[in-house]
């Protein structure tokens, strides 16, 4: 028999290239803000120079500090309200509305962010909010919670239904039997999805340009708005700095999605 | 089964929660985007002309609604700014798609063909550039495209070129940094479906005679239609809208409706004009969600 689905060389080719493709850029990035020289090109060897630069940049400490609050703050909101929204979506089987409910889920995914943003401001304006903090978490918990129902969703999916039924046949009370069987079971990918909100919301430029005051820039808006005027190799070091904070929250994520799969079955994918 | 009848009851409780945020932070402002697209501009805060007072009584009400109009529409369908704007937007948007799917098919083929344990590992290598700011992959990209950035300094060095080649502010260095952007959004869909496929039925038209070409377009390609659509959605219709890359990376001359849309508001600070271009966007968006959502229940239907 002839085998087609053995690996060929072009596809080897195609993955390799691919995979350079997404990791050179940022590679080159993280070499230069170790860069001693001024200008961004030239290399001067090692220094630790721009990192300094940026600890004493009392604007963009302030800005990433407000980016981190609203980080923590809109991504354990929407675990909570992504989560609770999988659940009725995966187990609550057929209830009023659901169709309208699943689309309001999952529009936000491919919603262009200029529209998100400018129908957000719009309503803060027309609710007389002061803008700031809050309304930035608000709308960053509005998209990440649609994640989180995605990632949530997919675990649910996956999971052995005996368990919970045993439970109640077993005269389990079913809000029990959730926290008690189904609860431990998802928690890795309730950790995944806080993580993947909390990387979103850190990312994210257009919605909080649209939904925050003046005098509280997030990260990304003080990063646009310096690369805007030219690159600075103080940016290079922030950059650098913010990879390596989400590499470390993939680590912990891909340890919590290890621990649900050695726990049996196979982890959602984030 | 009784115990699944019991479970969905509390279950259904769970979604009042999420659901009246999503009605409230969602749905609700849809319709203060389209109340304002209808208002008149005015210089005053918040700057247009109110359309609803619900405190002035029923009359002012219907008063109100006689004041409507539509002539921020008017404008943006008779204004060639704005008409070229949406038809720049929608060209990159399918350009960069079909660049997207050309380059992410073979990666996602490569991807699904990989033993099973490495499959995993590549599948995280897809996804961790997605987790990483997508703001700093395109401030990457600026330094490696600037006059005397890294390619230009190579292609220098290789004597490929005899001057510094104008990268920044083109339309390549925009449809790079799109491409760069999204390639994981196109992978990851087309990836699922591929790996899904059973690899039986290549192998079964490969035995009865099938050139790989064959194969590839008679079994695997049609197989991995929704992965296709679903990844070209998910391209498609942020791409129409992107802002930050097209102001970041390409030049100034020529504007997507992401970019007029920002700049109408925080610039020329024209909030109903700025709705209005909102709601055409979102109506010319809608198209193609619901196209494939009429082509996918058609599908299901066959089978």
């Amino acid at each position: 028999m002839r085998k087609v689905s053995r690996l060929s060389r072009f596809n080897v080719a195609s993955l390799a290239l691919g995979l350079a493709f997404l990791y050179l850029p940022i590679l080159i990035l993280v070499i230069y803000s170790f860069n001693a020289s001024r200008l961004v090109t030239v290399w001067g060897g090692w220094s630790l120079r721009w990192y300094r630069e940026f600890f004493n940049d009392r604007a963009m400490i302030e800005a990433a500090w407000m980016s981190l609050r609203v980080a923590v703050a809109s991504a354990s909101i929407a675990t909570v309200l992504g989560t609770l929204a999988a659940v009725a979506l995966s187990r609550g089987e057929g209830f009023r509305g659901r169709t309208l409910f699943s689309g309001m889920l999952y529009a936000p995914l491919v919603m262009p962010e200029v529209i998100t943003g400018l129908s957000l401001l719009l309503l803060f304006v027309a609710l007389n909010a002061e803008r700031g903090f809050w309304t930035v978490t608000i709308a960053h918990t509005t998209l990440t919670m649609c994640f989180v129902a995605v990632v949530v969703q997919s675990r649910l999916g996956s999971l052995d239904r005996s368990l919970e039924e045993a439970a109640m046949d077993l005269g389990c009370a079913p809000v029990r039997a959730f926290l008690l069987v189904t609860l431990p079971l998802i928690a890795p990918s309730i950790i995944a999805g806080w993580m993947l909100a909390f990387t979103l919301s850190l990312d994210d430029l257009v919605i909080a340009s649209f939904t925050t005051g003046p005098g509280s820039a997030t990260l990304p808006i003080r990063i646009y708005s310096e690369v805007r005027l030219g690159v600075k190799p103080e940016i290079n070091a922030i950059c650098t700095l913010v990879i390596g904070l989400i590499a470390i929250v993939i680590v912990i994520a891909s340890l919590a999605s290890k621990l649900s799969s050695s726990q049996g079955e196979s982890a959602a994918p984030l | 089964m009784s115990a699944r009848r019991i479970f969905a009851r509390p279950a259904r409780f769970a979604a009042i929660a999420p659901y009246l945020w999503m009605a409230l932070f969602f749905l609700v402002p849809f319709g203060f985007v389209l109340k304002i697209s209808l208002s008149q501009t005015a210089i005053a805060q918040p700057p247009y002309e109110p359309v609803f007072d619900l405190t002035a009584g029923w009359a002012a009400i219907k008063a109100a609604f006689g004041a409507l109009s539509v002539d921020n529409f008017k404008l943006l369908v008779s204004d060639d700014l704005y008409v070229f704007a949406y038809a720049r937007s929608l060209t990159v948007a399918a350009t960069a798609t079909a660049i997207l799917l050309l380059i992410g098919y073979p990666i996602a083929y490569g991807m699904a063909r990989l033993p099973t344990r490495w499959q995993a590992v590549a599948m995280v290598l897809v996804i961790v550039p997605f987790w990483t700011s997508f703001l700093i992959r395109i401030y990457a990209w600026i330094n490696i495209l600037q006059h005397d950035g890294l390619l230009n300094q190579i292609l220098l060095a290789l004597h490929l070129v005899s001057q510094p080649v104008v990268w920044l502010s083109t339309d390549s260095a925009m449809y790079l940094g799109i491409v760069y952007s999204y390639l994981p959004f196109m992978i990851l869909p087309l990836y699922a479906t591929l790996a899904k496929m059973e690899p039986a039925l290549e192998e079964a038209a490969a035995d009865l005679g099938a050139p790989p070409g064959a194969v590839f377009w008679l079994v695997t390609f049609p197989l991995s239609l929704p992965g296709v659509g679903a990844g070209v959605l998910l391209c498609f219709i942020p791409i129409v809208g992107e802002f930050v890359i097209p102001d970041l990376l390409a030049g100034s001359n020529s504007l997507m409706i992401g970019q007029t849309l920002w700049l109408e508001f925080f610039t020329n600070k024209d909030w109903p004009v700025a709705s209005a271009a909102a709601i055409i966007l979102l109506v010319v968006l809608l198209l193609p969600l619901l196209l494939y959502e009429r082509v996918r229940r058609r599908q299901l239907e066959e089978r």
